[in-house]
């Protein structure tokens, strides 16, 4: 069909986590515009499937940027060229013809990688399980309207709530920091009432858990918010940094 | 207070302290380059080695200047021990980084920065700071004449040098004696190590001179990423004042004063040698 | 066997309070000695597992993504009904009880749909107390809006990523459990088998997607929450990885599958660009509230949309349908778009999509206010498409979206194996022929957090105490079936990938099985889906092995058994001689072209039940008796 690429694929190939990987060049023949950048790489693999060989891993569920499974580092940036969508949004028109497009996984001690460009991100989880949550019981809530909340709490923190949790943030930073997906969670529940009776605790074992899983520390380069597919800000580092210290340096 | 060294020695503690220490090394800075602006000053450095003076034994000054000198190096053993623990937070780097399409390269090298500046603040204190705290210096005998304002004549200002081993002290004193008129006159003495001499020795040297602004080019780099930065990590940050701060600082921190201490070398250079 | 879909006795509206009176409970004390295995931790899933691990039992989950977090509930973009009436319109359980037994085409069960009308309110409540942030007025009150199918504004959102919210509302709440111990969190862990001892389900069998090792899992109970079987279809709005493994397994050791040709259309899809594409795209209904729907009134009008005129555009929905007009059932919707690109009205390359255009309402309430509603959906579509429908008009096209059928359960959510359960999309449930918009998600959460907690009780309380041993026979027997299928997907080595078998399979299916079905194409469908699956079976490539990370693997053996499931689908539609929701038999409709229901003869719920390899499946009728409500012909005019 005219109007199909050619590109030149580099890509990261790691047989599993204790193999060192390496980059592999593929071709990616006769790729039409109109094609996700996963759709490509499934017509590279049934292809690498017929010719024998081993079809490229990749993480990827939902197919329309909202699950966060999707995680490749594409030409030096997460998630790809464009600015907030996530690598199974990315479309080849935002290639051309004769590109070489180099893939790798997200890159993090806290991430390591299962397969090619699949990473385990149970990192995360393990932070959300320390506190991403509003204590409440089944069954025990009040009417949904007993308590107003201001619209602009409730926009803010959907906004924040927006995460996506694909660790693009991580991947994109240089410090592999997962400040702005832990911050997002701890901002959403600070902008809300429903959230603020353990706001303290929250924050501070969230922090902990952050630390010791190994990310790194924010530094402020702002890299995750420039990634981030869902756009979230980093005025929600600000807020938790904010909620961090006064959990922890107020007087009891 | 175990909880204190818990935050403290968390990663968003840890850049509590940067922010910290960092916010008061600029305003550190803002206090030298003013202080400082006296080397402009075409008064034989009568006014530049006054404030040395001051800077060296007003209490008050001197207890902060020691805290500065601590800062300066929690700020920078600190800074080592993020860039260390960050770099571990990722073993294997990304073949094709672009890093530049998401970060300000400022930012992303606050670590290389830091280190120019140290490497800058311990050549530079070992030269003036050491020398003038502790090696023997010519001085300056600075006579002004008070009191009375002479009819006619110039004013007879002098400037006398007194040999390095000559000098034990500074001193201040009046002394009368007859001018160029003849007429009885009081006359302010002042005696001072004359650390003004050194400085505009140092920078006749183009090669010193260099180093000096390539510090300074990092200290622009480092406090535009820097000052801001540490707003951000007190969580002082909201649509409205975000660009304020961020606007306000670029422009004293990373603009005027890097560019009015680079000014320094390069007037001695260039203007007055 | 019978059929026992337990229905309480009384009046509609205290069946459910009664029966939760009359369920048997766990002593609280007790319940630490039940283990209780769910897999799928979608809304129904994480929301069942934080509410039972609330209450004390030890729960495990099982999902086949990194997190639960990424299961496919978080695609829901709409919203969520709750019948709470905050707008004063009117609304009230009795009506969304009454919309969604309407909705459903009157071939759901009256008591089921009306305790899930009851509950919606205590969900929404939920949601609010986990901190989901919903959309809201100035007041700091909840917004609505109004969805397909229903005169009220009952629908409450948070922006176009509903699903999302609610989703990550239940996955804290299961967080929560996980960081107390309570819940057990297996991901990239796939159920591969079910097993059963003395006739009652006892665990699963499970791989670990990441090793390749086969586990065995033990509990008193199994609770399935894997979501619905369309990605039979392939080109769906499914996730890639959603999948019938789990309830077909189940469903070959004695689970009966319920109504398994219902499947919805929905009808606001970006439509297919090429043969390359590997999923659809939906755009949520919630677009159709201000969004008109037309094609040009001349066939192949050459012109750009916004060069049509007024009066040479179709607003066909409007002109049909004048009092709900673009807020139709879904299937409608659906099937009048099919009919107007079937006739050639049809427009784009393809000339399958028709106009959504947004024009007139960016007129009336300007671009902001569109933006602020529908922002992120117009930002999706012209990530996809490349056009910018704020200039010109979306294109739409139905595609296969949410199953209303799956295993068959009664008013316990209980299927017809003891000790197994099947909560949201995975069972055959509350929608009837056709569900209406944003009632997946209430359906889902009224499983897990208000209905499950309470019935699963009543089936413990008479299981003995005592820890479930994993290295017996029926467990072992069963992670040698698993390993042996393993290998003879792996040990093919055809020539054609999964990838080939999927696609093939769908297209049989959305060209025998789709949006308008008659005997003569079913009949033949199922004599095509038998080749391929023989096909299947001797030219079929896995590369890799099956000790390690292996895609291929893991979806040979998901379409492996769609290749059942998709023939059943054919068998259930050739059965059911009449057109009801999602399911039209061309054969069987009014002399405009709406569906026909047969009451006399349909009125029931199929039950399959499994006889084995290559035989027969059985069809067991559970009859559904309206006792409050007059069944009549839908009309949405």
């Amino acid at each position: 069909m005219s109007g199909n690429m050619n590109l030149t694929l580099k890509v990261w190939r790691q047989k599993n986590a204790s193999d060192t990987g390496r980059i592999e060049t593929y071709p990616a023949k006769n790729i039409s515009p109109d094609m996700s950048f996963l759709e490509m790489l499934d017509v590279v693999n049934e292809d690498l499937i017929k010719e024998g060989k081993d079809p490229i891993a990749f993480d990827h569920d939902c197919r329309e940027g909202i699950c966060g499974m999707c995680s490749m580092y594409i030409n030096g940036r997460a998630h790809g060229p464009n600015k907030g969508v996530t690598a199974c949004q990315l479309h080849m028109r935002s290639f051309k013809n004769g590109d070489t497009i180099i893939i790798e996984p997200w890159r993090a001690a806290a991430f390591p990688v299962l397969r090619d460009l699949i990473v385990d991100r149970t990192a995360l989880e393990k932070i959300q399980q320390a506190g991403g949550f509003v204590s409440v019981n089944t069954g025990s809530a009040p009417d949904a309207n007993a308590i107003p909340v201001p619209k602009w709490n409730a926009d803010e923190a959907f906004n924040a709530a927006a995460c996506i949790g694909c660790g693009a943030c991580v991947a994109a930073c240089k410090n592999s920091s997962a400040m702005l997906f832990m911050s997002a969670k701890v901002s959403q529940y600070a902008l809300l009432p429903q959230g603020k009776a353990e706001a303290k605790m929250r924050v501070t074992n969230m922090l902990k858990v952050h630390d010791e899983q190994g990310f790194g520390a924010c530094t402020n380069t702002e890299a995750c918010e420039a990634e981030c597919p869902k756009g979230i800000s980093v005025s929600n580092i600000a807020r938790m940094n904010r909620e961090y210290a006064a959990a922890m340096l107020a007087g009891e | 207070m175990s909880k204190f060294f818990e935050f403290l020695n968390s990663s968003v503690g840890r850049k509590w302290l940067m922010a910290f220490t960092g916010l008061f090394l600029c305003l550190f800075v803002l206090v030298h380059m003013s202080g400082n602006l006296q080397l402009f000053k075409n008064d034989g450095g009568k006014a530049f080695n006054q404030y040395a003076v001051f800077m060296t034994t007003f209490p008050l000054i001197k207890v902060v200047s020691y805290v500065n000198y601590l800062l300066i190096l929690v700020h920078a053993l600190n800074g080592f021990y993020l860039v260390n623990k960050n770099r571990q937070a990722r073993p294997v780097k990304y073949a094709g980084a672009k890093s530049d399409a998401s970060a300000s390269w400022s930012s992303r090298n606050m670590g290389l920065l830091g280190t120019v500046l140290l490497v800058f603040i311990v050549i530079h204190m070992g030269h003036f700071w050491r020398e003038f705290h502790f090696v023997p210096m010519e001085a300056k005998q600075y006579i002004t004449k008070i009191g009375e304002i002479p009819t006619e004549g110039t004013p007879f200002d002098t400037v006398i040098t007194i040999q390095a081993k000559d000098f034990k002290e500074p001193r201040h004193y009046t002394i009368n004696q007859q001018d160029m008129s003849g007429r009885m006159a009081t006359y302010e003495v002042v005696e001072l190590k004359d650390l003004y001499g050194e400085v505009a020795e140092a920078f006749k040297s183009p090669l010193y001179v260099a180093f000096y602004v390539l510090a300074m080019i990092a200290l622009s780099y480092h406090l535009a990423h820097g000052f801001q930065s540490a707003f951000q990590t007190f969580g002082i940050r909201s649509k409205t004042y975000a660009p304020i701060i961020k606007g306000l600082g670029n422009l004293l921190f990373a603009i005027i004063i890097p560019a009015l201490f680079a000014a320094m070398p390069l007037y001695f250079l260039f203007i007055k040698h | 066997m019978t059929l026992d879909s337990k229905i309480p006795a009384g009046p509609l509206s205290e069946k459910w309070d009664r029966h939760k009176f009359n369920l048997k409970l766990v002593n609280p004390a007790n319940k630490r000695r039940y283990d209780v295995i769910i897999v799928g931790t979608g809304l129904a899933g994480a929301s069942a597992a934080a509410s039972l691990a609330e209450l004390g039992y030890n729960v495990k989950t099982f999902c086949f993504q990194d997190s639960p977090r990424r299961a496919h509930s978080i695609a829901a973009q709409g919203g969520i009904n709750a019948a709470k009436n905050y707008r004063n319109d009117g609304d009230s359980v009795y009506r969304l009880f009454y919309d969604t037994i309407k909705g459903g085409d009157y071939r759901a069960r009256e008591a089921n749909v009306h305790r899930l009308a009851q509950v919606s309110v205590n969900i929404i409540d939920q949601c609010v107390a986990q901190g989901v942030p919903f959309a809201r007025e100035y007041g700091g009150l909840l917004d609505n809006r109004s969805f397909g199918g229903a005169q009220v504004s009952r629908t409450f959102y948070a922006k176009g990523q509903t699903g999302q919210q609610l989703l990550l509302g239940a996955y804290s709440a299961m967080n929560r459990m996980v960081g107390s111990g309570q819940i057990k969190s297996y991901t990239r862990h796939e159920m591969l088998e079910l097993v059963m001892v003395d006739g009652q389900a006892r665990g699963i069998i499970a791989r670990d997607m990441v090793t390749g090792e086969i586990e065995r899992h033990s509990a008193h109970a199994v609770v399935l929450c894997t979501g619905g079987y369309g990605n039979v279809f392939y080109l769906t709005t499914y996730a890639r990885g959603s999948n019938a493994t789990a309830i077909w397994r189940a469903h070959k050791k004695g689970a009966f599958f319920g109504n398994p040709c219902m499947t919805q259309i929905h009808p606001t899809c970006i439509p297919v660009s090429g043969d390359h594409q590997s999923k659809l795209t939906l755009m949520s209904e919630s677009l159709r509230n201000d969004g008109r729907i037309w094609v040009p009134k001349q066939k192949g009008d050459p012109r750009p949309p916004a060069d049509i005129p007024e009066d040479d555009r179709d607003y066909y929905l409007e002109r049909r349908y004048p009092s709900f007009g673009n807020l139709v059932p879904r299937d409608i919707a659906s099937r009048a778009a099919k009919d107007m690109c079937d006739k050639g009205y049809g427009v784009g390359k393809t000339g399958l999509a028709v106009y959504l255009d947004f024009s007139d309402a960016i007129n009336r309430l300007g671009e902001k206010a569109v933006e602020a509603k529908y922002g992120n959906l117009f930002d999706m579509y012209k990530q996809i498409t490349g056009d910018n429908p704020y200039k010109t008009p979306m294109m739409i096209y139905p595609a296969v979206h949410y199953t209303m059928g799956g295993l068959w359960v009664d008013y316990n959510l209980m299927t017809t194996i003891p000790g197994l359960y099947a909560c949201g999309e995975a069972n055959f449930s509350d929608h009837g022929a056709n569900r209406l918009g944003a009632s997946a998600l209430m359906q889902g959460l009224a499983d897990g957090y208000f209905v499950l907690p309470y019935t699963i009780g009543d089936y413990l309380a008479g299981v003995e105490r005592k820890p479930i041993a994993n290295d017996t026979p029926e467990f072992m027997e069963a992670e040698k079936a698993v390993k042996e299928r393993l290998n003879k997907l792996l040990s093919i080595k055809g020539k054609k990938t999964v990838h080939d078998f999927h696609r093939e399979l769908g297209l049989i299916m959305w060209n025998h099985c789709g949006m308008g079905r008659n005997e003569q194409g079913l009949k033949e469908g199922i004599v095509k889906m038998r080749a391929l699956r023989e096909e299947f079976w001797k030219d079929l490539l896995v590369p890799g092995s099956d000790n390690e990370l292996n895609q291929n693997l893991e979806k040979a053996g998901r379409v492996a058994d769609y290749l059942e499931l998709g023939e059943l689908m054919m068998v259930d539609a050739l059965e059911r001689k009449e057109s009801c929701g999602g399911h039209f038999r061309e054969e069987y409709q009014t002399p405009e072209g709406e569906a026909l229901r047969d009451d006399d003869n349909f009125a029931y719920v199929a039950a399959w039940e499994y006889k084995g390899d290559n035989q027969a499946h059985q069809l067991h009728k559970e009859e559904l008796e309206y006792e409050f409500i007059q069944r009549s012909q839908r009309s949405y005019k």
